[in-house]
């Protein structure tokens, strides 16, 4: 039986009709239309589905999707503003932080999380705050220099 | 297959859903049951939530300790009078699990997951359980014997705050600061006037479920943590283990592993 979720996507009120069971990354790629949280392991393992839910990071395809009727959810597609991309997006750019890209949506994620709450982290904050995002090319260097990056120039901005 | 997802307002509206559909499953932070879902898992069809607002309340009262069962490990380390409990929450997954995974679906993670429920192992803790055996205060220990088997819904858990120095926690894992345990100890070492009177040491990943080192506790029980008290309690230290063999360790190893590791935690070495 389909049941109707309404939320905020990206500070926009959509509404969708999700199976029973059905995850929020489910919801989000195939009732939204937003592709930018990724499938991976669907374990909750590697971070590719990462999203903030009210600002906290969340796992979209361990989420129910009902769960979140009535709060906002974020992902990497609502961290452009129209034309002009993210600090972290650019970063990432500059920095050379994508290598094959499957991790960076859920990786720049997890980095809003971080410098949203704390805009001045050390590098082991950064380590800490992707711990639970896998990037099979190992290219975690630039991942975290490009947060690192991203933090100082929200400092300059 | 689809499932029927019924969600309720109380938590005894929830465990009488549970009473009556044995194969239903609860879903709290959703990191056990999505995951299942995710798989493919065609043994349940329903799946029972609530939205009670005690089961994700954390109320200290004095000496006592009560954690409704869906307090997250975020929760945990936000809360200053949870201090002792800080570093255990930290060493499950990420910040993102972190945010979701509960306190009571931690004690159903199977080995080698489970590091909370060690530490409250530790702790001595008692569950509330809803439905069933009602309003009785179930010690942990024989829900975990148990576990599989259980149909009522653990509405929280209860425990005396420790004194912070008598109360140790160590997990070891390959990956930092994110891994899953090889094994992870706890261990709650009451002194009386320099003699440990009332032992308590748990293990993670060293039997199917977290587990109590019985002979451990027997060994410290009366003794000072000196070289001799903590050499008695090395020496016992894989006694009444079953590891399992998985990708992270072979049950060899792991039993090798437990005496090290142990004698680190009592010495207080790093």
């Amino acid at each position: 039986m389909k049941a109707p979720v309404q939320f905020k996507h990206n500070g926009s009120d959509v509404a969708v009709f999700v199976d029973g069971g059905a995850s929020l990354l489910t919801a989000l790629r195939d009732g939204v239309g937003d592709t930018s949280p990724k499938f991976g392991c669907g374990q909750g393992t590697c971070g590719v589905c990462t999203v903030l839910i009210d600002g906290e990071v969340h796992l979209a395809c361990i989420t129910l999707a009902e769960t979140v009727a009535g709060r906002s959810v974020e992902t990497a597609d609502g961290l452009k503003s129209g034309p002009n991309l993210h600090p972290i997006q650019t970063a990432f750019m500059d920095n050379f932080a994508a290598q094959c890209g499957f991790c960076t949506p859920g990786m720049m994620m997890a980095a809003k999380a971080l410098l949203d709450r704390n805009p001045s982290p050390t590098r082991a904050d950064v380590i800490d705050a992707i711990s639970g995002n896998i990037c099979r090319c190992t290219g975690y260097e630039p991942i975290i220099n490009a947060i690192l990056a991203a933090a100082g120039s929200r400092q300059r901005a | 297959m689809p499932i029927t997802v019924k969600t309720f307002a109380t938590l005894g509206e929830a465990a009488s859903a549970l009473q009556s559909d044995r194969t239903a499953h609860f879903l709290a932070g959703g990191t056990l049951v999505m995951r299942a879902i995710n798989e493919g898992d065609t043994s349940f069809s329903t799946v029972v939530r609530a939205t009670d607002r005690a089961f994700g309340e954390i109320r200290p009262a004095g000496a006592r300790v009560t954690l409704g069962a869906g307090v997250t490990m975020a929760q945990v380390m936000a809360n200053g009078e949870l201090s002792f409990l800080h570093a255990v929450a930290r060493s499950v997954g990420g910040p993102a699990i972190r945010n979701m995974a509960t306190v009571g679906g931690n004690l159903f993670a199977p080995s080698p997951y489970g590091d909370f429920t060690v530490a409250l192992l530790a702790l001595d803790a008692t569950l509330a359980m809803q439905g069933g055996y009602s309003g009785r205060e179930t010690p942990l220990e024989e829900f975990l014997a148990n576990r599989e088997r259980n149909t009522s819904l653990v509405a929280s858990v209860t425990f005396n705050r420790p004194n912070p120095d008598a109360f140790r926690f160590r997990k070891v894992s390959r990956v930092k600061p994110k891994g899953i345990s090889v094994l992870s100890i706890a261990a709650h070492l009451p002194a009386n006037g320099g003699r440990i009177a009332g032992a308590r040491v748990a293990y993670g990943a060293m039997a199917p479920a977290p587990m109590r080192a019985k002979s451990v506790e027997r060994a410290l029980e009366g003794r000072a943590l000196d070289e001799s008290g903590i050499t008695a309690a090395v020496a016992a230290a894989a006694e009444g283990t079953t590891p399992q063999t998985d990708a992270l360790a072979s049950a060899w190893y792991r039993r090798e592993m437990v005496a090290v590791h142990l004698k680190r935690l009592l010495s207080g070495s790093q």
